[in-house]
């Protein structure tokens, strides 16, 4: 703006006009402001019934790695109450904390699966997915022999399993060792835990959906609507980090059903298995079966070139 | 010269500045009256649509799992590159020494400012969570900072944000105080811009391409040809106001600038056609499995071809557009509709390739390879033109606060 310079040389010439009767036209201008600002409170109206599902504690409430025991018991309580309130259930809510010594792995023989998505159906009530979007974190991918290369794969295959020239791809959460989900989340709302499980806090997830579209397996799902879930069938055993009804707008990801495992159980994908293609344990506890199968069998893992390091393994026999 | 005190305190003074500013800014023609209360609605229509969206939860969009960033992000992409594209009229001003340019770059700083305010609009309006917003404020949220991509987003587009507010508001306040700006205070400052421009749509390309899990994001060129369709869609914009201002309050010394950034584009456009070549050698060349998403965009994926016109319209006008910079003719005065139309192509062009064609196929085929197409819904169409509407009212109030600057003859 070098011609400015100009200005100081020529006082007379006024840079911004003068405009007269100023009075009434502020009054005009005014009046509009004051229409522009109704009309816009009127159209940002649908925030208040929005602001209503959202509690003052429920805002302030900070990082769940920064909740003292007391602060933690409160939350617990309230999302309990709100449980009740909202969906008619009555729930308890754990706080499971991983178990020192402990670094979970899953393993799936692919020789064995079937795809007859019983896996899927049981991690969808376990869960306490949404009823009408059908969800779960898993994904079973009908493969024609003879090749890994997904693109030649269904997800959404029908008729009776298992076909002669098909095999078997379920693919959920690997807890990845270097997880690009957690990389990218910009508030920590996501993180691995001691025992190798990746969690979300979702009283802290601002859904900006970053980690599902980071994540290489397709393992994050993102609650687009309020889940709805009859109150018969919601399943009362939660936990903070896992399987209670989530808030709507979060994302939310497979935690190895830790409100189980950590509790000595097995995942709800396994249990439901029928072929038994599913084995789940501690890599660290030596005398374990996953243990004997990752050492002895002939094991690989998914998009290994991407260097997320998977803590889920396929297997042939 | 002005009702200011050469001794008053700029306590006082600058909240003067900005009212009468501002009060110019409200003061006009019939068709400006027209033109912002038509942009005033299209924003209440927009408002209104986001708070539906925010209290019936993002259900009413059309994205889904597998395709989770739509046409927010694909505009929000497409605005950082606008803001960013408005260095190209501070480079030849103050890199350059170009004096003609030096008058009139505040448009360019003008526009920056407005494209910021709707990236941030464009990003808030994407979030599932808008009440937690505060979770990204450094301090009282939790910050992943320097890891998360979006953090270092967060910081250069409010850092672009706050040096464009100062260089303006200081520029247009010493205007106001009748003073001769002190190049201390702003020439730092802007050789700072220019650097931080690039860096705005550098951290924005370095979102997708660091994204191992997505092979059409995955590339190096993304960096680059983010900064040069930048290049093409920044000036194609200020070429249009330009030739708009002129028109309108027949504001003199216009057609040297708008003749440099059409040298400019010529370049630019050229250089952003070139690196679409390369990318489309690579993939289609070597084949494999990373072909799959491009194969999408250009030419559909089982049967699915949502985005196919999209992608040949946009090739359409980058390439008719590239023809016509091309054509010495085009720098002449009697061929403004000609330029203004070429302008347009080359906008809407590189509107196309890095939104839609950008953001859209790196989620299709899904990663693992299931085809769910994404065609954005009603609601998401007017949130995003409600941002647009906000974000030209932002400029034209901008460049009409500015328009007294500009009327001065160019003295020397």
């Amino acid at each position: 703006m070098t011609s400015t310079e100009t200005d100081s040389t020529s006082p007379s010439k006024p840079c911004l006009p003068i405009v007269e009767n100023f009075s009434r036209r502020a009054a005009v201008k005014a009046g509009f402001a004051t229409l522009g600002a109704g009309a816009f409170v009127a159209a940002i109206s649908p925030l208040r019934q929005a602001a209503k599902n959202t509690s003052a504690a429920e805002f302030m409430q900070t990082h769940y790695t920064e909740l003292s025991p007391e602060q933690k018991a409160d939350v617990i309580a309230r999302l309990e109450a709100e449980t009740k309130e909202k969906y008619g259930a009555d729930v308890t809510i754990g706080d499971d904390r991983p178990i020192p010594g402990t670094k979970f792995v899953y393993a799936i023989n692919l020789s064995v699966c079937n795809g007859n998505g019983k896996c899927v159906e049981a991690c969808h009530k376990e869960n306490n997915h949404d009823r009408d979007t059908n969800q779960s974190y898993i994904r079973v991918i009908e493969m024609p022999k003879g090749t890994m290369d997904m693109e030649q794969g269904s997800t959404t295959y029908t008729g009776v399993v298992p076909k002669d020239d098909k095999f078997y791809l379920p693919v959920q959460c690997q807890q990845c060792d270097e997880p690009p989900c957690v990389d990218v989340c910009p508030v920590k709302a996501t993180w691995k835990e001691e025992d190798g499980i990746v969690v979300v806090d979702y009283n802290w997830c601002i859904g900006c959906r970053y980690c599902e579209a980071a994540c290489p397996y397709h393992a994050r799902r993102f609650n687009w609507k309020k889940p709805e879930v009859p109150a018969a069938e919601v399943n009362p055993d939660q936990s903070y980090l896992s399987n209670r009804i989530r808030p709507v707008g979060v994302v939310e990801k497979c935690t190895y059903c830790l409100h189980r495992t950590r509790r000595g159980k097995l995942p709800a994908c396994l249990e439901a298995c029928p072929t038994g293609a599913r084995v789940f344990g501690n890599i660290l506890d030596k005398d374990s079966n996953i243990r004997w199968i990752l050492e002895n069998k002939r094991v690989y893992i998914l998009k290994e070139e991407l260097g997320t390091k998977p803590a889920f393994f396929y297997y042939f026999d | 010269m002005s009702s200011i005190p050469a001794k008053e305190s700029h306590i006082t003074s600058y909240p003067k500045f900005i009212g009468r500013s501002l009060w110019l800014a409200t003061e006009g023609s019939f068709a400006f009256y027209a033109w912002m209360t038509m942009l005033t609605m299209l924003f209440l229509v927009g408002a209104n649509a986001w708070a539906n969206q925010v209290a019936g939860g993002m259900i009413g969009t059309n994205m889904t799992d597998q395709v989770s960033w739509g046409l927010y992000i694909a505009n929000f992409t497409f605005m950082v590159g606008l803001a960013a594209g408005g260095v190209m009229m501070v480079i030849p001003a103050y890199l350059y020494h170009d004096r003609k340019m030096h008058d009139v770059v505040i448009l360019g700083e003008l526009l920056a400012i407005a494209a910021i305010v709707m990236c941030l609009l464009f990003v808030v309006a994407d979030l599932g969570r808008p009440d937690r917003f505060w979770h990204m404020l450094p301090g009282i949220g939790k910050f992943n900072w320097p890891i998360s991509m979006l953090t270092w987003d967060v910081i250069v587009l409010n850092g672009y944000l706050v040096l464009n507010l100062h260089i303006c508001g200081y520029l247009l306040y010493m205007r106001f105080l009748g003073r001769k700006p002190n190049p201390t205070w702003y020439i730092p400052f802007v050789m700072l811009s220019i650097v931080w421009a690039i860096s705005i749509h550098t951290v924005t390309a370095f979102l997708y391409c660091g994204l191992g899990g997505r092979p059409f994001w995955n590339t190096a060129l993304l960096t680059p040809r983010f900064l040069a369709s930048a290049f093409v869609s920044g000036p194609a914009f200020i070429i249009v106001a330009m030739v708009l201002i002129k028109r309108l309050t027949g504001i003199g010394g216009l057609d040297h600038p708008i003749a440099t950034l059409t040298r400019i584009i010529r370049v630019t456009i050229l250089i952003n056609l070139l690196m679409v070549a390369s990318e489309l050698f690579t993939e289609f060349y070597t084949g494999g499995s990373h072909v799959s998403a491009a194969k999408y965009l250009f030419f559909g994926l089982h049967g699915k071809t949502a985005l196919v016109p999209w992608t040949w319209t946009a090739i359409g006008l980058n390439i008719t557009a590239a023809l016509l910079f091309l054509w010495p003719g085009l720098l002449g005065f009697r061929w403004r509709p000609l330029l203004v139309a070429a302008c347009c192509m080359a906008f809407v062009g590189a509107w196309i390739e890095k939104g839609m064609g950008l953001i859209v196929p790196g989620f299709i085929p899904s990663t693992l390879h299931e085809v769910v197409e994404y065609v954005p819904s009603q609601l998401e169409w007017k949130v995003t033109v409600g941002i647009w509407a906000f974000g030209l009212m932002v400029f034209t109030i901008a460049v009409k606060t500015a328009l007294p600057t500009l009327k001065r003859p160019a003295e020397h």
